[in-house]
């Protein structure tokens, strides 16, 4: 009797610190078929791709391959029971040419020396199958495009002989005509009796690839639906199913939009051109666009970190030269970036010393009192961490944000600039995070929240900028929807996205 | 024919910064021709070729095993240790006599292999930093040498000392069996998989991982491999001088010299990038600048700044010349920051 289904999982749950991240999900995947997975970010969907890879163990549940139970506890376990996983972030070492990241760790052998030759006629045969002929197996990896180490992972992936591949994100750095080619891959492998596990944000890949879509919401299963069932409306709606104001909190009372603090005009540093804006204090201004539209390229343009070379910069009215964070900072600038872990904290030090970092490198002389100050914030943004003097490396994501906001704070700015606030923070972290930037903003400080989550620009801001090529595309107002900002990001009509 | 030939297919051997170390060899070669010739002396004689074959040799055998370890991302400073260690061990059991050469050879080396296994199984296993750990090897070596040994101690056998002497044309026996090695190690690198996986642990130790590797094994093998090449070059000392000495290896400089040529030979320190035909090229820039200072009798504190000039221009032109066009993955905007981030951090 032939299984109908390549894997099928069970109760699957896994928490992080106590925090669920996966609770009893299920996920059946057929052969040959295209399986979408969605969800917002923080709903599981890495969580749960991690674990059918063996990099994360689960808590509970199992997980059939072929009717045969498997457990792994190394990644090259998954790989050689035949779940083969493209990750977002690439698993290849640049230095090293094509055929021999594809064997790496299994080097074909002829009388116990490694075989080139063989080596790269199976990359070859990879190719041929996967239907590509513009890589040389013999171009170290770091002289091929995005696009191309992209088909290398999937030849990689492919090498095991896998009976599922799973694809995280994996048009997420690929130009419209790569994803084309990316589709043709697919179908090929389906075509194989290889089922694809396809996890993406992107609604109109999710339609035209897969066969079902599995929803997750908050780390639990929502549906498993055949995607000819479903509107996009519905699976939005599936994904969110819940109402924005539940997770987004109203403006704090006693704000008002008051005063111009900050000017933007025709700025440019290299990376964005010809930005014009305006916050004022009491707002938050939302700015939205792809990955790598310029968005965070502006936000640096104005602390110093990638000054501008073109055009004005106005604070308070009056013209301001930044050329250094350091300016920036005694002109009342904070800049929460979006790499927490690697510009936003130092890890290894301690919960304080990170708080202080700022105010000991720009006003040492009131680095003393600022410890004081440092403990009372501590308590009004309800830091959950062991004492002062715990290693931050230790306290979760949304803790670790909030000692990143103290350290800001301490500094006592008028404008704060926010790189993806809420990246890898749980839900439940967030809302509190939100309502901080809320009262923030009643406080009369001026805030642009730079996100790639549609719904937390809508639900937070005043107004949202959308970025596009390293230009500013649109202005909206309050309340415009997910279609309007798209169109704006992307330059495609609504109908097209919705296609 | 494959449609991306475009990018170039990469030369297996000879890598494009190898190419220019050896440029510089030559620039380096006709500039101390040149030199020689102005103050009327030649620097091709027989004699002067003999000595600056010499001169390769011990910092040769060193430099294999120091590149080995510096490609899988460690370092290695107890090598002058090992050096030292191996002649006193060797001469000391040989005590002049050609029926203990073996012995003594085998005794030398095997001390010498262990001593880096135990270099590797503390990088590897116990995870110590690769500097913290053959540093304190090295100590504790050095003090075992110093308490037990005053001055030269033992006779080498008659046959390795001859054999330290012999030559076929002006070429000595001893630089031809260091070559060998080399060449049996850059296929140990190329046709293995242990050397395939030297590379990758040096390159990205977590990719390596993820596929399977176990990443303490290449580090204990090239630790390994570099304590018995150290052990060899000691008992070339051995053969030429004859006697064994504790503090010889140290008198070289062999731990920062070694590294030296194997970064001027186009390696890059943190591991994954490098050959050993690039350090051959940095030794052979080392044996030139010697020779030709020695010829113009140049002060030899100056040797070393002349030293440390050649390697600072030669890096920075290595780092010009092959900036790393890796595209990440979300770049588009940032992309030229991004490289030049990573060159920063990739080649010095």
């Amino acid at each position: 009797m032939k299984l109908v289904f390549a894997l099928q999982a069970r109760g699957i749950s896994k928490s992080f610190f106590g925090y669920p991240a996966l609770s009893n999900v299920d996920l059946d995947i057929r052969r040959g078929e295209v399986h979408g997975l969605v969800g917002e970010n923080g709903a599981g969907k890495s969580t749960l791709m991690k674990i059918l890879a063996g990099v994360y163990a689960k808590d509970s549940g199992f997980v059939r391959l072929n009717g045969e139970e498997v457990d792994f506890s190394h990644p090259v376990q998954a790989y050689k029971a035949g779940i083969s996983t493209v990750f977002q972030e690439f698993n290849l070492i640049a230095e090293r040419t094509v055929a021999e990241n594809i064997f790496l760790g299994r080097e074909p052998r002829v009388h116990g020396f490694v075989s080139r030759r063989e080596m790269t006629r199976r990359t070859e045969a990879l190719f041929d199958t996967l239907g590509v002929d513009s890589i040389n197996p013999a171009v170290r990896v770091r002289q091929l495009s995005v696009a191309q180490q992209q088909i290398v992972e999937i030849a990689k992936a492919l090498s095991y002989e896998p009976r599922i591949i799973s694809m995280d994100e994996p048009t997420s750095a690929l130009a419209d005509h790569e994803v084309e080619l990316l589709y043709g891959i697919i179908s090929r492998l389906t075509a194989r009796g290889v089922s694809i596990l396809y996890v993406s944000h992107r609604m109109r890949e999710i339609f035209d690839l897969c066969d079902r879509i599995t929803v997750l919401k908050d780390g639990q299963l929502v549906a498993t639906h055949d995607a000819a069932e479903l509107t996009e409306q519905e699976l939005v709606r599936l994904m969110v199913g819940r109402s924005l104001s539940a997770l987004f909190p109203p403006v704090a009372p006693g704000t008002t939009v008051g005063e111009v603090a900050l000017e933007l005009e025709h700025a440019g540093n290299g990376l964005v051109d010809d930005v014009s804006l305006v916050l004022r204090r009491g707002e938050i201004v939302g700015m939205a666009g792809l990955q790598g539209s310029g968005r965070t390229e502006v936000l640096e343009g104005i602390s110093g970190a990638a000054p501008f070379t073109r055009g004005f910069l106005r604070l308070n009215g009056e013209r301001a030269l930044i050329r250094r964070p350091k300016q920036a900072i005694r002109k009342g600038i904070a800049h929460i970036t979006e790499d927490r872990k690697a510009t936003g904290l130092t890890l290894n030090q301690s919960v304080m010393d990170n708080a202080l970092a700022v105010i000991r490198s720009t006003q040492p002389s009131k680095a003393g009192k600022a410890r004081h100050r440092a403990n009372q914030l501590f308590l009004e943004l309800e830091l959950a961490a062991r004492g002062p003097d715990q290693e931050i490396k230790f306290l979760s994501g949304g803790n670790q944000q909030k000692v990143v906001l103290a350290k800001w704070l301490l500094a006592e700015p008028r404008i704060i600039l926010l790189d993806e606030p809420t990246r890898g923070i749980d839900v439940g972290a967030r809302h509190a995070l939100y309502s901080v930037i809320r009262s923030l903003a009643a406080a009369g400080h001026a805030i642009l929240m730079v996100s790639s989550e549609l719904p937390e620009v809508i639900g937070m801001a005043d107004r949202i900028l959308v970025m596009k090529d390293g230009r500013l595309a649109a202005e909206l107002p309050l309340g415009s929807s997910e279609e309007a900002i798209l169109q704006a990001a992307s330059g495609v009509s609504a109908s097209e996205v919705a296609a | 024919m494959r449609a991306s030939t475009a990018l170039g297919s990469a030369p297996r051997i000879f890598s494009s910064t190898t190419t220019i170390v050896y440029l510089v060899f030559f620039v380096v070669l006709l500039l101390s021709t040149v030199i020689a010739a102005s103050a009327g002396r030649s620097f091709f004689t027989q004699g002067n070729i003999s000595v600056l074959l010499t001169s390769t040799t011990v910092l040769g055998f060193v430099s294999i095993g120091q590149t080995l370890v510096i490609l899988v991302g460690s370092l290695d400073l107890s090598v002058p240790f090992l050096v030292s260690i191996a002649s006193v061990l060797s001469a000391g059991v040989m005590a002049g006599q050609s029926a203990n050469m073996a012995s003594g050879i085998a005794t030398a080396l095997i001390t010498t292999t262990l001593i880096g296994l135990v270099n590797g199984l503390l990088v590897g296993f116990v995870k110590i930093n690769g500097f913290i750990a053959t540093l304190s090897v090295g100590l504790i070596v050095s003090g075992y040498l110093f308490s037990n040994y005053r001055g030269s101690t033992g006779k080498a056998a008659p046959a390795l000392a001859s054999l330290g002497e012999a030559s076929i044309g002006f070429v000595p026996v001893m630089t031809i069996i260091m070559f060998l090695c080399l060449v049996a190690t850059v296929a140990l690198l190329a046709k293995t998989r242990v050397g395939l996986h030297i590379y990758a642990v040096g390159g990205d130790p977590a990719v390596a991982r993820m596929s399977g590797i176990h990443n303490a094994v290449p580090i204990i093998v090239t630790h390994s491999l570099s304590g018995l090449f150290a052990g060899i070059a000691g008992l070339v000392i051995v053969a030429r001088l004859g006697v064994g000495s504790p503090g010889v290896g140290e008198q070289g400089g062999y731990d920062l010299l070694s590294i030296a040529a194997v970064v001027l030979g186009g390696a890059v320190l943190a591991g994954g990038r490098g050959s050993l035909w690039g350090s051959l090229g940095g030794i052979l820039i080392f044996a030139t600048l010697d020779s030709v200072m020695g010829i113009m009798q140049l002060n030899p504190y100056l040797k070393d700044v002349v030293r440390g000039l050649i390697i600072i221009m030669a890096v920075a032109v290595y780092a010009r010349s092959s900036i790393p066009r890796t595209t990440f993955r979300f770049p588009v905007a940032s992309e030229g920051r991004r490289a030049s981030v990573s060159t920063a951090r990739g080649e010095l």
